[in-house]
């Protein structure tokens, strides 16, 4: 089942519903890099919720996905991780230590908007006197 | 999917395979009183050693059943396959090695999520991983 997009101001709000097979991890990959050109989307949130298992496969996509979409300026967060799912993935091995993760969508939001303010400042001020 | 009393066989060939595969033991450990920690590290251990086949053997099976381990009762997962083997598997069980494209987590990681995990393989005759988590004591 592909994972629904929202778009909200300059942000992405991808909801994974359901297990992802490795076609949907695909599209998804691309419909977000897609909607990021299309939306000069600058932040994106995969809601990972109702994720009930995190495999080394499941992690390594949501990485490219980030990675790949920073490549286009936007920044991703994670949220939603269960606990026994982030138990999990800790038994077996995995980190997400260059991801961004946060509690829920609320916390992901409030992220993006610290995250994304102080980079415009940044940019204001390289940019003055042009 | 076929349900033979306490046994369950999936037959693995695509990616979608991987996903009933850990759906039926996460089932089956939920029957059997396992703790929804254990249950989703049973579930992440079976998707990883599914895993293994499609991206290694190309197909195999996984089977689910309640056997006798050590004189307990346990949850026991086997995946079998008939793809090249494994070549040196003390090494198939340390973490970050792979022959493939994956993190080389797969195997060590599996073990860590299951009580036990046994790997019989040989160069051009497949290979069997069992893994099993013993089943908590009915209260």
């Amino acid at each position: 089942m592909p994972v629904p997009i929202l778009k909200q101001g300059t942000y992405l709000i991808a909801s994974v519903q359901s297990a992802l097979t490795d076609a949907d991890t695909e599209r998804l990959q691309d419909d977000l890099m897609t909607y990021v050109s299309r939306y000069r989307a600058q932040g994106i949130i995969v809601d990972v919720t109702a994720i009930d298992v995190m495999d080394s496969f499941a992690a390594r996509s949501l990485r490219t996905i980030a990675h790949m979409t920073k490549l286009r300026g936007a920044e991703t967060v994670i949220v939603g991780l269960q606990p026994e799912v982030a138990f999990a993935m800790v038994q077996l091995g995995l980190t997400f230590e260059d991801m961004h993760t946060a509690l829920d969508l609320e916390e992901g939001l409030s992220w993006l908007n610290k995250k994304l303010s102080s980079t415009r400042r940044h940019r204001d001020g390289n940019d003055r006197g042009r | 999917m076929i349900v033979v009393a306490d046994s369950m066989v999936i037959a693995v060939k695509v990616s979608g395979d991987i996903v009933t595969a850990r759906q039926a033991g996460r089932e089956l450990a939920a029957q059997l009183g396992f703790t929804l920690t254990d249950i989703t590290m049973i579930s992440t251990a079976i998707s990883e050693i599914a895993r293994n086949i499609t991206s290694y053997a190309g197909t195999g099976e996984v089977r689910i059943a309640v056997e006798d381990r050590e004189g307990r009762r346990a949850l026991v997962v086997q995946a079998h396959d008939q793809g090249p083997g494994i070549i040196d598997i003390p090494r198939a069980l340390e973490d970050g090695y792979s022959t493939g494209h994956g993190l080389g987590l797969g195997l060590p990681g599996a073990k860590r999520l299951m009580d036990r995990l046994l790997v019989e393989s040989n160069p051009g005759q497949g290979t069997l991983v069992e893994m099993w988590k013993w089943v908590p004591p009915r209260a």
